[in-house]
């Protein structure tokens, strides 16, 4: 949770700067793994239990989540030098709420049924820290376009999350993925497990994920 | 400049009418769509009462083939000009029971007598509303199945009045008791068997209270109902005599 100040980069601005320079593509690849929103910045972790015990409900939450951040990053960063500092974070809020609110609309008219399973999630991305945090110490500082990768990388590092809990949670608790029953049509009788099912099953599957991730990038805690 | 008060305010109000404008633009550019969304939902709720549907069967055919629904008033007495679609049941809820309108969805068959009758039936829960669907054989007695939904109770312990596995006990289980209305009770502790009892169910662990209001929901509702359903269990003995 320090890393969040510490994420303040700024993407030096060169003229005629490829789409995707090393630097750009970076942008996108860096949250996968080494700054990882859930598992190393450890944001947005209440979500993360709470969607991810079926794989359909985590996949339009990782979407929704990703586009907000995306959207967000990119007018917050077109309107950077026109924001008055002294209500900067309201004017994120009323992006970011907006945004929110646009996606809450088009799922339930498009998708009903998974906006229903969603419920206050799709809300509270509202307060979900990945996309305030995104906008805070990069958006506010970069181009719109570094701002839209940015946003891209960090959404998709959290739906990678969500996807991986998702997709253990919903094979071993369930039996099913997709809604699809993978060991019965297999002819394998499973008896699911309960503990995935609930939020404390995902918490420990969550901190082993992080367990092993940090151990695999050789992150250290600073104090 | 940016940081003087008439900057900050103006800044603050465009940002506010910009925002506005585009969520009153998506907003009403939608409506339709959800509210058909929510239209459809309702009539699956309806059907899936009574019937067990398929995937791919098409609702609004169903619907529109089977079931005829109509709304009555606390005397049973069906009110002209109205059309369960434009009742809302949340709203009657709030209403004193002699007051509420009641809409009922009637299935017939191709001769043209019911051979179910689905009443909406709303409550409180442990934590916010529960409502959902009663529906009853042509007895206008037995339920033929019932359809509970809620809006915030707990994951894995009153939420489970959404599963089918909860809603299937309620199968077969009988209203009145020789003319008096009895409803049916959700029992404490799960894991007994009530079959011989016709106005008991098997409870939910961790979730008495949400079965008491699940009880409450049905005993207030089917109070409503109650003359409805007299009159026609008193209709089919004339008629089957």
């Amino acid at each position: 949770m320090s890393t969040e100040a510490a994420v303040v980069e700024e993407v030096v601005e060169k003229k005629a700067e490829p789409l995707f320079s090393k630097k750009n593509r970076k942008l996108i690849s860096n949250p996968l793994d080494i700054d990882n929103p859930v598992t190393v910045q450890i944001l947005g972790v209440c979500s993360a239990l709470a969607v991810t015990t079926q794989m359909k409900p985590a996949f339009v939450m990782s979407l929704g989540l990703t586009i907000v951040t995306a959207c967000s990053n990119v007018a917050i960063s077109a309107l950077r030098n026109t924001i008055p500092s002294r209500i900067r974070i309201i004017v994120q809020l009323a992006i970011v709420s907006l945004w929110v609110i646009m996606v809450d609309q088009i799922l339930k008219a498009y998708v009903y049924d998974v906006s229903k399973q969603l419920s206050v999630f799709v809300g509270l991305i509202i307060t979900n820290c990945i996309v305030m945090g995104r906008l805070e110490a990069f958006a506010m500082a970069n181009k719109p376009w570094p701002s839209f990768l940015d946003g891209m990388g960090n959404g998709l590092g959290y739906g990678m999350i969500l996807m991986i809990l998702a997709f253990v949670r919903e094979l071993f608790g369930a039996g099913s993925l997709f809604g699809f029953k993978v060991f019965a049509s297999m002819g394998i009788p499973y008896q699911g497990n309960g503990l995935l099912l609930l939020p404390a099953g995902a918490c420990i599957l969550l901190g082993s994920i992080i367990w092993v991730q940090r151990t695999l990038n050789g992150y250290r805690e600073s104090h | 400049m940016r940081q003087s008060n008439t900057y900050i305010i103006l800044y603050s109000a465009a940002i506010t009418v910009v925002c506005g404008g585009l969520l009153a633009f998506a907003s009403t550019s939608l409506k339709e769509k959800q509210d058909a969304n929510i239209a459809m939902e309702q009539k699956q709720n309806i059907l899936s009462s009574v019937l067990t549907l398929n995937k791919e069967d098409n609702i609004n055919e169903i619907y529109a083939k089977k079931v005829n629904g109509f709304v009555i008033d606390f005397d049973g007495n069906v009110k002209d000009g109205l059309k369960p679609e434009d009742v809302v049941v949340a709203v009657q809820y709030k209403k004193a029971p002699k007051d509420r309108l009641l809409p009922v969805y009637e299935f017939r068959n191709d001769s043209n007598k019911v051979e179910y009758a689905v009443m909406p039936v709303y409550g409180y829960g442990l934590w916010n509303n529960i409502w959902g669907f009663v529906a009853v054989k042509s007895d206008f007695n037995t339920v033929q199945g019932v359809k509970f939904q809620h809006a915030g109770e707990t994951p894995g312990l009153g939420a489970r009045i959404e599963s089918e596995e909860i809603q299937e006990r309620y199968k077969g289980k009988s209203i009145f008791d020789n003319g008096n209305l009895v409803s049916i009770t959700i029992q404490k502790g799960e894991g007994h068997d009530y079959a011989d009892s016709p106005h008991k169910v098997d409870g939910m662990s961790g979730a008495t209270l949400t079965g008491k209001g699940v009880n409450n929901m049905l005993k207030d509702y089917l109070a409503c109902y109650e003359k409805y359903l007299k009159k026609n269990t008193d209709a089919n003995k004339t008629s089957s005599l």
